[in-house]
């Protein structure tokens, strides 16, 4: 059997897992591979005015998948911790995929809610092995091997690398950096090469590190994000909340770049939440938001980014000059 | 201390009634206007829904006018509004402004989380919080009941307006009662008044129903009166939602007359999951109303939207399926009133036309 998996949204989070519990279930796992200008306009084209620009970047995957397998996996992401939500969008995928105008194979599309705890979870991973075999037991160690190559996924994340690294089979850069930039965001803004504008290319071009919130341990991150007096009830902005005042706190970067894209619903309500707490505690780590979008043009992209860097260049020579 | 509370629709009637009862100091914001909008929208975050923003133009207004304490709600997701309370106090202290801020979260995230702040502003104990809920709850349904008596008769009346006027004359009776007995007395007299609107029953409407994210249906500032606009016009209208379902302890909705677990089950051909405000709502009484013979629905919500901008995503399917018109309207400080007004028009020419095209069938 032949499974459509889309290379987007939270696939930059967990697809070593599924694609390897695939695998080894006998299915063969076909990607739609990076987001090009095809893929994009004709997500655009599809989706809904108002959608986000991840979710319609999302479609755009969906339809070049729609005539080249025998199913697509879409898992509805509820919940992956017991206290929070994944964004609505999430929860209504599967759904919006079915409601597309266009032609599609069936759709697998596990539901995958923490919040119900394991038990729940175990008995949905089951109950998707099912679709390939009867046997148990290799479902359990399929779903094994799945959790171990996520782990070294992420333990090599973790290291440095980004999952754009990766999946061009690259090391990130070694050797002295001349600044350190937290880039913030959602993976599927951050680590899709055509929305953010080869973001991360173009960073380390200009002689920076860059750091992303994959790359702190979740522990941290959910310790800085926790100091808020209301929990987030989204996951994935936790994160993001996180590594922010983590890298804020810790001065462990000259500056911080977060790409939101629009209009997303969470991140909305964070960018000024972020704003507010760093203003608020004094931080003198510069942040620069922005904004990604479908009609996103280059020159002004990179207009922006140059005078960051520029800046913190700057800051920094003044701060050494200060400090001698 | 002065306490006051966001505009939405007839929200100002129940809190007004709730705080009075517990000796709470309160004004009520300025009715929520195009000033009020503009304050929002200056400084809430750019791509927030509009509610967040006119909360906080509400909220601006009132403190520019002597309020000193912020009443708002809470919530645990995963729509944007359970952060709102905590974003606004954010904003308005950026903007300058010192303020207490009590928040209430909902019941079901722990009944003593809930009744805390109450009981440190109100001074009461928790059974005279209980009996001010238990005497004031059926007053609010009151107010709703009236509400939905006038929506559902605006259509048949003789004279354009006349409806309305006694609408209010009706809230202003159910206002004034206090005792349960007078509360029950003022809804009856309330429901003769809006009775005795000389009416045509018989007269042939098209019928369409209201759905979408509660805030931008409740509050005829930002929908642009569409309720009236279309009772003007001959349109027999019916709500999906009414500030006692929103905010009420039972999942029945008893006001608009359907269960939660109903709407779940409707929905879930077309949506599987819950997706956080009013998503699966907006599905479902869109089915029901096509199940009842209405002629189309209009569906309301604020662009950004998450929840109601994924069941905008997926109805395409469920007018297909049932053969149902559908108009959807995404609101911001943008929407102009002659756009609205233009596709409503066209909306119900073709409303008209298709019911001709089945009666000549």
């Amino acid at each position: 059997m032949r499974i459509g998996y889309p290379q987007a949204l939270l696939y930059y989070k967990y697809f070593p897992l599924w694609e390897t519990f695939f695998q080894r279930l006998g299915a063969e796992v076909v990607f739609s591979g990076p987001t090009n200008k095809q893929i994009l306009s004709a997500g655009a084209l599809e989706a809904e005015n108002e959608l986000c620009l991840p979710v319609k970047v999302f479609y755009g995957h969906l339809l070049s998948l729609a005539d080249k397998v025998d199913t697509i996996f879409i898992p509805r992401f509820v919940s992956v911790e017991k206290s929070a939500y994944t964004c609505p969008k999430f929860l209504g995928l599967p759904d919006m995929a079915r409601a597309a105008d266009v032609e599609l194979p069936p759709i697998i599309d596990p539901t995958i809610n923490w919040k119900l705890g394991w038990r729940q979870y175990a008995k949905t991973v089951l109950e998707l092995g099912k679709e390939f075999t009867g046997n148990r037991v290799k479902i359990a160690a399929a779903y094994q091997a799945g959790v171990k190559a996520l782990q070294t996924y992420q333990e090599r994340i973790r290291a440095g690398a980004t999952p754009v690294d990766i999946l061009e089979g690259k090391e990130p850069p070694r050797g002295a950096a001349t600044l350190k930039i937290g880039l913030a965001g959602h993976p599927y803004n951050i680590y899709d090469r055509h929305t953010s504008m080869n973001l991360i290319k173009r960073l380390r071009e200009m002689g920076a590190e860059v750091l992303t919130g994959e790359m702190l341990p979740f522990d941290v991150i959910e310790k800085e994000a926790d100091t808020l007096p209301k929990q987030i009830f989204w996951t994935y902005e936790r994160e993001v909340v996180g590594s922010v005042f983590h890298w804020s706190r810790n001065h462990s970067v000259d500056g911080i770049i977060y790409v939101l894209a629009f209009p997303c619903g969470p991140d909305s309500l964070i960018q000024t939440l972020m704003e507010h707490e760093m203003r608020r505690e004094g931080s003198t780590v510069p942040m620069m938001s922005l904004v990604i979008d479908e009609h996103s043009a280059e020159a002004g992209f990179l207009t922006r980014i140059e005078a960051f860097v520029d800046m913190l260049v700057r800051k920094k020579k003044l701060n050494a000059r200060v400090t001698h | 201390m002065l306490m006051t509370f966001p505009q939405m629709g007839n929200l100002e009637y129940l809190l007004a009634d709730i705080l009075e009862r517990l000796d709470i100091d309160y004004m009520a914001p300025p009715r929520t206007t195009a000033k009020t909008m503009a304050l929002g929208t200056k400084h809430a975050p750019e791509f927030s829904c509009l509610p967040l923003k006119l909360n906080i133009g509400n909220f601006i207004e009132a403190m520019d006018a002597g309020a000193d304490t912020l009443l708002m709600a809470g919530g645990k997701g995963p729509c944007r509004f359970g952060y709102y309370a905590e974003l606004e106090e954010r904003v308005l202290r950026d903007a300058g402004y010192d303020f207490d801020m009590l928040t209430i979260e909902p019941p079901t995230l722990g009944i003593a989380k809930f009744l805390k702040p109450i009981k440190r502003v109100s001074g009461k104990s928790t059974r005279q919080i209980w009996r001010v809920l238990r005497e004031g709850f059926p007053k609010a349904r009151g107010f709703d009941h009236l509400e939905k008596m006038a929506l559902e008769r605006r259509c048949f009346e003789l004279t354009i307006g006349d409806t309305t006027k006694a609408l209010k004359q009706a809230r202003s009776g159910l206002a004034r009662a206090k005792t349960p007995k007078e509360v029950g007395d003022a809804i009856e007299a309330g429901v003769d008044i809006i009775d005795s609107v000389p009416h045509d029953a018989d007269r042939p409407v098209i019928k369409v129903g209201l759905v979408g994210e509660f805030y931008i249906i409740l509050e005829p500032f930002v929908n642009f009166d569409i309720e009236e606009w279309l009772g003007h016009r001959g349109v027999y209208v019916s709500r999906s939602v009414y500030v006692t379902d929103w905010i009420g302890p039972s999942t029945k909705n008893p006001v608009a007359g359907t269960s939660d677990s109903a709407l779940i089950d409707l929905a879930a051909p077309y949506l599987g999951h819950f997706v956080g405000g009013e998503g699966t709502a907006s599905v479902a009484h869109a089915i029901l109303y096509a199940q009842e013979g209405f002629d189309g629905i209009v569906h309301m919500f604020p662009f950004t939207c998450m929840p109601d901008t994924i069941a905008k995503a997926v109805m395409p399917r469920v007018s297909r399926d049932y053969d149902f018109p559908m108009i959807h309207f995404t609101i911001d400080e943008q929407t102009g009133k002659a756009g609205v007004v233009t596709r409503l028009e066209a909306f119900l020419d073709l409303l008209v036309s298709k019911r001709r095209a089945r009666q000549y069938a």
